[in-house]
């Protein structure tokens, strides 16, 4: 107990002395505990609080000291107070009506918390409509407008989403193609079958890989760019600034993007493609000792056009699902910095989500076809 | 109240940020208690001068002392120490956004201090109602408050830890002139209160007036005059005749003659 640096207790005959001393200040109060040493006092007798040796105070250690007073008010019959300054006096009385309030924000019950996920969820699906809505009809009057069309802005972000990807979606592509050509060597090694590693490598990255893989690092790139961008000019007004000079900001914002993934989607998984099946050829010249001139040769034969066209279709599709939700969440951050953080996560989830989920809608309706 | 001592020595001071020289030899000093205020057109470098005392940027050359500590060469713990002996207002609050009002005012009580739950409570009703809010506006989050709540907010952030020096960036700008007025007695109660040294940005011609005991002037690079209105007047430096001696401030100077 560091309590004998604060305060000492001098019991005379007819009344009861605690002379308060040393720095009552916020640093200091953690120290101080009086709640024992206040109900050992001898009972019956008039308590007095000298403060006239406080060295120093401040509004933290006022409040602690009226804590203690008011404590012992209830405890003792006649109590009072003596040696303040006027300052002193003037803090006491300022801080007099001050009452600790738990002002934590309420919790929330178990049933209130999931009936707020639901009506929030609710609440989003009826945004995102509303953002698609007012999206197809910038779109629509654009169309009819075509010298409206930002092409700078549409140029911009070919360039930031586009060419600047090349390089990790690459880099992506040739270690995917490498991996399948390497996995499905050994198994096919087993039948003899080698040539078929042509096929597998080339359907697969045409078809499946070369747009998924493209996708889904474009929806961690890009995405999530839009997302903190638009979030970032909402929390700076700028979106509203931008409202009151009549730019709309679907039509300054989100079309260029829109436009600009839909154009450098598809090119991007043409790169992948050309990558991927790169990659493919440099492991099965390794592993299975196919030259690359037989590689080539056999991919003639073997891969049809639909193949690459099937995947291809799927590029502008993938690159509309990524570039809508990157911008829809980036208008739904609200104005704390905190949103940007949470919606530019829920923007890359729901876009890697949803490509996954298109593509594998595209494999149920090309099986039905039989494509 | 006031004394001779300098709460903070700034000396030769200067600043470039790369080819664009900002402060060349600035010199100041603000005694303890007084409501000290830093004046100067826009681009002098004032948030500079206030940025470098408060450990955000490093000058190039000249010394400041803050509270005894020299800034030039003090070592990482010293300055967390000092930091904690200091509040800031910044212009437009920087209230957490993700924390309530409250949260805020407590968070450094939380971080720093071993005080019960209770006390802690207890502490952040105090400042609440020291800047004049209702405890109600604690549990709100500073996106809901109006831009003078905001500022009351941060002062009383900033009165947290109950700092011997109090910064404060422009305190009134962007308050209706009532709100101004009022955050101007605000703060000299709380400097007359607490016993606090106040450094103040501001161009608020009104609460030069009112509040302010003594000032720097910042222009040309250094300081063209310090101290009181009256000390500072006499100076025929072109930014203090253009400042002080237009037609408004004249005025208001003549009023103020008056009412002493």
């Amino acid at each position: 107990m560091k309590n004998r640096w604060y305060i000492t207790i001098e019991k005379r005959p007819r009344s009861t002395v605690l002379h308060l001393k040393g720095l009552w200040r916020l640093e200091r109060i953690a120290e101080i505990e009086l709640s024992t040493l206040i109900r050992e006092l001898p009972p019956r007798r008039p308590l007095v609080w000298d403060v006239s040796e406080i060295e120093g105070f401040d509004s933290a250690g006022v409040l602690l000291f009226r804590e203690w007073y008011e404590k012992s008010t209830t405890l003792y019959d006649e109590v009072s107070v003596r040696g303040y300054t006027p300052k002193q006096k003037e803090l006491y009385l300022l801080l007099s009506s001050v009452k600790g309030e738990n002002l934590s924000p309420k919790e929330r019950g178990f049933f209130e918390g999931v009936g707020r996920k639901l009506f929030n969820g609710i609440e989003q699906t009826v945004a995102f409509i509303t953002f698609l809505g007012h999206f197809f009809a910038t779109w629509w009057s654009t169309l009819l407008h075509p010298s409206k069309i930002r092409w700078k802005e549409i140029a911009y972000h070919l360039h930031q989403s586009g060419w600047s990807a090349l390089l990790i979606i690459g880099l992506t592509s040739f270690l995917v193609g490498m991996v399948i050509a390497y996995q499905g060597s050994v198994q096919l090694a087993k039948f003899g079958a080698d040539m078929f590693i042509v096929e597998t490598v080339g359907i697969s990255i045409t078809r499946e890989l070369g747009p998924m893989i493209t996708a889904i690092v474009i929806a961690g790139r890009s995405g999530s760019a839009y997302t903190a961008e638009i979030g970032a000019m909402k929390i700076t007004e700028e979106i509203s600034a931008m409202r009151t000079m009549g730019f709309d900001p679907y039509h300054f914002l989100v079309l260029p993007r829109v436009i600009a993934l839909m154009i450098a989607l598809p090119l991007l998984i043409f790169f992948s493609d050309m990558i991927g099946i790169f990659g493919g050829m440099v492991a099965s010249s390794m592993q299975l000792h196919i030259s690359m001139t037989q590689f080539i040769d056999r991919l003639y034969e073997v891969l049809e056009l639909k193949h690459y066209l099937l995947g291809m279709i799927k590029g502008p599709i993938f690159a509309f699902v990524i570039a809508t939700i990157g911008c829809f969440r980036g208008f739904q951050v609200s104005d704390n910095t905190e949103s940007i953080g949470l919606q530019t996560t829920a923007s890359v989830v729901n876009g890697i989500f949803l490509v996954i989920a298109f593509d594998a809608l595209f494999s149920v309706i090309y099986t039905e076809f039989g494509l | 109240m006031i004394d001779d001592i300098c709460i903070i020595q700034v000396e030769g001071v200067v600043t470039a940020f790369k080819e664009r020289v900002i402060h060349q030899g600035v010199s100041l000093c603000v005694n303890r208690g007084e409501i000290y205020a830093i004046l100067g057109e826009s681009g002098s470098g004032k948030s500079v001068l206030m940025k470098e005392m408060i450990l955000l940027l490093k000058p190039q050359g000249g010394e400041i002392t803050v509270l005894g500590e020299s800034l030039t060469h003090i070592g990482y713990q010293e300055a967390q120490a000092l930091r904690r002996r200091w509040g800031v207002l910044f212009q437009f609050g920087a209230l957490y956004s993700s924390l309530t009002i409250a949260q805020n005012i407590e968070v450094q009580l939380k971080e720093y201090t071993s005080l019960s739950l209770e006390m802690r409570e207890k502490l952040v009703a105090s400042k609440l109602q020291l800047v004049g809010l209702s405890a109600e506006v604690g549990r709100l989050y500073p996106s809901e408050l109006s831009g003078g709540m905001v500022k009351r907010a941060a002062l009383a952030r900033a009165l947290a830890m109950e700092p011997q020096l109090l910064f404060l960036d422009e305190p009134t700008s962007g308050l209706d002139p009532i709100g101004a007025r009022k955050f101007d007695a605000l703060i000299a109660e709380l400097r007359n209160l607490l016993g606090i040294t106040v450094v103040m940005i501001t161009h608020d011609l009104e609460s030069i007036f009112s509040i302010v005991d003594r000032m720097a002037i910042l222009a040309d690079k250094r300081v063209v005059a310090e101290g009181s209105l009256a000390e500072v007047l006499d100076s025929t430096h072109p930014f203090v005749e253009r400042f002080f001696k237009n037609e408004y401030s004249q005025k208001r100077l003549k009023e103020k003659v008056e009412d002493v």
